[in-house]
């Protein structure tokens, strides 16, 4: 069905009233649930305040340090136990004993610093889950809002043509940056409630909140860097996304190959600058929560999820557009390649989800197995395995065949599952660190469907301000006319 | 027909038919070898020589004749091991993934980067068996049933998976690459006559070129295509699990995987140069291997190497992050240590130079990336035994802390394998087409240089009115002049 050149016509999207009342609406209901969750939760901590007066601490104690120390003790057990086997076998490994014995001496370090903290730094639970999931829907927007600036920029480095014709609504999503840093400056003030390490005297001595462990790492989670890094992060993608945003839009006006040349290297050193940028912002702002845990391919983890999230909100997008009568020249081929990045990249979430999962469970290092204490064998339990279900089984087997990537009525039930499923991903990411076992999900429904509603006033917004199709694109033939 | 953007340079210069085509890639083929093939040939052998005459000492006297000791029990086998699987990663993310993201400009190298694939599994594999000190049991590491009672490998090992990953790899890549000749190999036999067109004919498998013939191909090469992805991945990934399994510090993290693929798409595209730059000046293929070609690849090392140095920078400062003194330990001994004459090597070979191609000059330059290719070789060389050496060396008992240096079998070992990949190369590049020929010649109606420069044409006469495309763009961006080495 490749429409012929003739029939093309440069179309707008009006954002009408309706559209936005409705949007309006959302974000309303979602507050009130929201709301409705907040309040909840609080009473639910109060009372159990009041009829179990004397065992008033039993909330609190479920808190991470203490969800952390009975954890550990478990790994160390088991490590321990792990100790006596290698011996009892009489390896002559001598090394492997010796580092695995070193590994349950700093796991009792751990479990000292993490009791030295029992008492010590506790806001109320309601408060911390209201501001983690804060950051859980900023980082969920503000990465589909970085991803279509990133696709948009590979698209240009890779000499891609097939996406040019619906390349604007990716373009889009990058829109949503500057409302995306306001909201995370509107979390400074409930920082200390997600990370630990902010709370005070833990990087000094002698102090009862000091440890150890987060004192060596204060030369890099220290406010005043943690500040500079978070305005960098988003200066920088601001600063790309206009350029680049700017140049799409002059083209428009200008033709030639001056402003697709320029793109081209505006997205080389854009590409560039993401990767240290996204890494900075997967260690600050997630990896920081669990702040005794580290793992280098955190920041590859957060990006393969990113990538899935951003290809989702694209086809939801065009898929919307489309419902409106627009976007008519983007046909089941290109859908078909959107489609083929949502089961490649959903397999690449897998796989790195499994070289960080397998390589520390095989290690079994008890700083290491801490951060899958909790969610493989503790609390989160029935999530971690609903999570790699809807991230990995579901899309490798709904996505296989070739028809269910090109028709947008099986893409719509794709696209539904896997915006909740790295939403999801993501809880689990954040939830087990900074609520403990105290998750829920009335008030992460609310607060998720607010944000959906004010990504849609924002990307709708910028969608309306540019024609739906870059007309002077030099490889606009070739997407439009696009068959595989 | 739509016309491919004219922004896209073309990948066949000149002006070039189909007849032309086949003239222009059978000729190698056809005619005698000339001195510079014999020569180079000739110093490839004995090369080869010298290292199975060595890896025969080798078999006489016991392994006790490498540099290895207690503490340092893994060195250059190993490392030569990873070396040659990482270059072997080039051909098949050229033929399956590229094919995938329909990159047309990988018709022009396939084809060899796919043999190249082959070879250097091939030299890979001599390693593993040759450490195990008695190779005429290296069966054993199949998992066979046996008479020795239940006496299986050890399914936990890494190790083992590598030998699963391994040999997978090597036969779906053979296959891919033999299946894909056919069609040229039914070529040279039409061309040939007397015992050269039953020697073709038999290994063309009665190829007919009807259309039955090539639907089945079609969908054989899709089936070996899907197969071929994800081993692109697991190869490397297995590989890095020998290590990243383990415990010692430096070796345990999780970023491996993905950082060891990266690093052998790296190193295989850079060997893929080393061997293509020559080729297309020896058998004058510069019309079909073009300096965008080049280019393009340039960019693909860029990519690579720049996901390689963050992933070192990543792996310090997370080792610092941590708070684990073994791990800082290690780092630091890599860095500042008695072998940070290596760290440093490869952080210039491997971070460093790649770096240049940013420059449009040294992109587009053939000499550049020719010698840019030779310093990523060694840098990635050098990566793995920073890695095996480094972390080894250290101890966690100081008394047990060791040094390590080759000995002249190892050296001549690892010199050997280099002999045996260039016979089979030059071998390769004798006797079968370096360029698929039916798969280039898809390409050429779109982005023969000819058949551009016609569509260009059209569009400024008028012809073509219905173009959204601004006719000024037509001519922009001519290939840029050769430069010949």
């Amino acid at each position: 069905m490749a429409h012929h050149p003739t029939e093309f016509k440069v179309e707008h999207f009006t954002f009408d009233d309706k559209l936005r009342k409705t949007l309006i609406t959302l974000i309303v209901v979602g507050l009130v649930i929201a709301g409705l969750g907040v309040f909840m939760a609080w009473k639910g901590e109060n009372a159990g305040h009041d009829s179990h007066g004397e065992h008033h601490s039993s909330v609190v104690e479920q808190n991470i340090p203490s969800a952390l120390t009975s954890n550990e003790t478990e790994s160390k057990a088991e490590v321990a136990g792990e100790t006596e086997k290698l011996q009892g076998e009489q390896t002559t490994d001598s090394a492997t004993v010796q580092a695995t014995e070193t590994h349950v001496a700093e796991a009792n370090t751990h479990s000292a610093h993490a009791e030295g903290h029992e008492g010590g730094h506790h806001g109320p639970i309601w408060l911390k889950r209201f501001w983690a999931n804060i950051l859980l829907n900023n980082f969920y927007f503000i990465g589909i809002a970085i991803f279509g600036v990133f696709f948009v920029a590979v698209q240009y480095v890779a000499n891609a043509g097939w996406a040019v014709s619906l390349k604007r609504v990716p373009e889009s999503f990058g829109s949503f940056l500057p409302v995306g840093f306001v909201l995370m400056l509107l979390l400074i003030p409930g920082m200390h409630h997600i990370y630990h390490w902010m709370a005070e005297g833990v990087s000094e001595v002698g102090h009862p909140n000091y440890d150890k462990i987060i004192a060596g790492k204060s030369g890099y989670l220290n406010m005043p860097f943690f500040l500079i890094r978070l305005a960098l992060i988003f200066g920088i993608w601001i600063l790309f996304y206009t350029i680049m945003r700017k140049l799409s839009l002059k083209e428009d006006e200008e033709g030639g190959t001056k402003n697709y040349y320029k793109s081209i290297r505006t997205s080389a050193i854009f590409i560039i600058c993401f990767a240290f940028t996204l890494m900075m912002a997967a260690w600050d702002w997630l990896m920081s929560i669990d702040v005794h845990w580290f793992s280098t391919i955190y920041w590859v983890y957060t990006f393969a999820g990113l990538f899935v999230s951003g290809f989702v909100a694209t086809v939801f997008f065009l898929i919307f557009l489309q419902g409106r009568g627009l976007m008519q020249h983007v046909n089941e081929n290109h859908f078909h390649d959107l489609g083929k990045f949502i089961f490649g990249f959903s397999i690449f979430w897998t796989y790195i989800w499994v070289s960080q999962f397998l390589l520390i469970w095989y290690a079994n290092i008890p700083e290491e197995t801490l951060y899958y204490v909790p969610r493989f064998l503790g609390h989160y339990k029935v999530l971690f395995f609903v999570n790699l279900f809807i991230n990995f089984l579901f899309p490798f087997l709904y996505l296989m065949t070739r028809n269910a990537k090109r028709a947008s009525n099986s893409l719509s039930t794709i696209v539904l599952v896997l915006a909740f499923g790295h939403w999801l991903d993501l809880y689990l990411m954040i939830m087990p660190g900074v609520v403990g076992e105290n998750n829920g999900f009335l008030m992460e429904i609310g607060f998720f469907l607010a944000y959906l509603g004010i990504f849609g006033l924002v990307v709708f917004k910028a969608l309306s301000k540019a024609p739906l199709v870059p007309k002077n694109h030099p490889m606009l033939d070739e997407s439009l006319h696009h068959h595989i | 027909m739509i016309q491919e953007s004219a922004v896209r340079p073309p990948l066949v210069l000149g002006d070039k038919t189909y007849s032309q085509m086949t003239e222009d890639i059978m000729k190698p083929l056809e005619t005698k070898p000339n001195l510079l093939w014999f020569g180079a040939f000739s110093i490839a052998a004995l090369v080869m020589t010298m290292g199975f005459a060595l890896i025969g000492y080798l078999f006489v006297t016991g392994t006790g004749v490498w540099g290895l000791n207690k503490t340092v029990g893994w060195a250059w086998d190993i490392t030569n091991f990873v070396f040659w699987v990482g270059i072997g990663h080039a051909g098949t993310l050229i033929s399956a993934v590229l094919l995938l993201f329909r990159q047309k400009w990988r018709t022009s190298i396939n084809r060899a980067a796919e043999a190249m694939t082959i070879f250097a599994v091939m030299c890979a594999g001599i390693f593993p068996v040759i450490h195990t000190g008695r190779p005429w049991l290296a069966f054993w590491m199949l998992p066979l049933p046996n008479v020795h009672g239940s006496l299986w490998v050890n399914f936990n090992s890494p190790l083992l998976w590598d030998v699963f990953a391994i040999s997978t790899y090597l036969t779906v890549s053979l296959v891919f690459w033999y299946i894909g000749l056919i069609p040229d190999i039914a070529t040279v036999r039409d061309r040939a006559e007397g015992l050269r067109k039953k020697i073709y004919g038999a290994l063309a498998f009665g190829w007919n070129g009807s259309a039955r013939t090539w639907a089945r191909y079609e969908v054989v090469c899709l089936i070996l295509a899907g197969l071929s992805t994800p081993l692109v991945l697991s190869v490397h990934t297995i590989v890095s699990f020998d290590f990243a399994t383990s415990v010692i510090p430096g070796w345990h993290t999780t970023i491996f995987p993905p950082y060891f693929v990266a690093g052998a798409i790296f190193s295989g595209f850079a060997m893929v140069h080393t061997l293509m730059i020559l080729t297309r000046s020896i058998f004058k293929l510069e019309e079909y291997v073009t300096m965008y070609h080049i280019e393009l690849m340039n960019i693909v090392i860029i990519i690579t190497g720049s996901v390689v140095g963050l992933a070192y920078g990543t792996e310090f400062f997370i080792a610092w992050y941590s708070g684990v003194e073994y791990e800082q330990y290690a780092f630091l001994n890599r860095a500042f240590g008695p072998f940070a004459w290596a760290y440093w090597t490869m952080i210039t070979c491997n971070v460093i130079t790649p770096q240049l191609f940013w420059f449009n000059s040294i992109r587009k330059s053939a000499v550049a990336t020719f010698i840019i290719s030779i310093f990523v070789n060694i840098g990635m060389w050098f990566e793995r035994f920073v890695i095996i050496v480094t972390s080894l060396h250290r101890d966690y008992l100081p008394s047990s802390w060791a040094m390590y240096s080759p000995t002249f079998v190892e050296i001549g070992i690892f010199i050997g394998t280099f002999g045996l990949f260039f016979t089979l190369f030059l071998l390769f590049a004798k006797t079968l087409p370096v360029i698929a020929l039916h798969e280039i010649k898809t390409v050429l109606k779109t982005s023969g240089e000819k058949y551009k420069q016609a569509a260009a044409s059209r569009v400024e006469k008028g012809s073509a009115g219905e173009s959204p495309v601004m006719p000024e763009i037509s001519l922009a961006r001519k290939p840029q002049q050769e430069t010949e080495i």
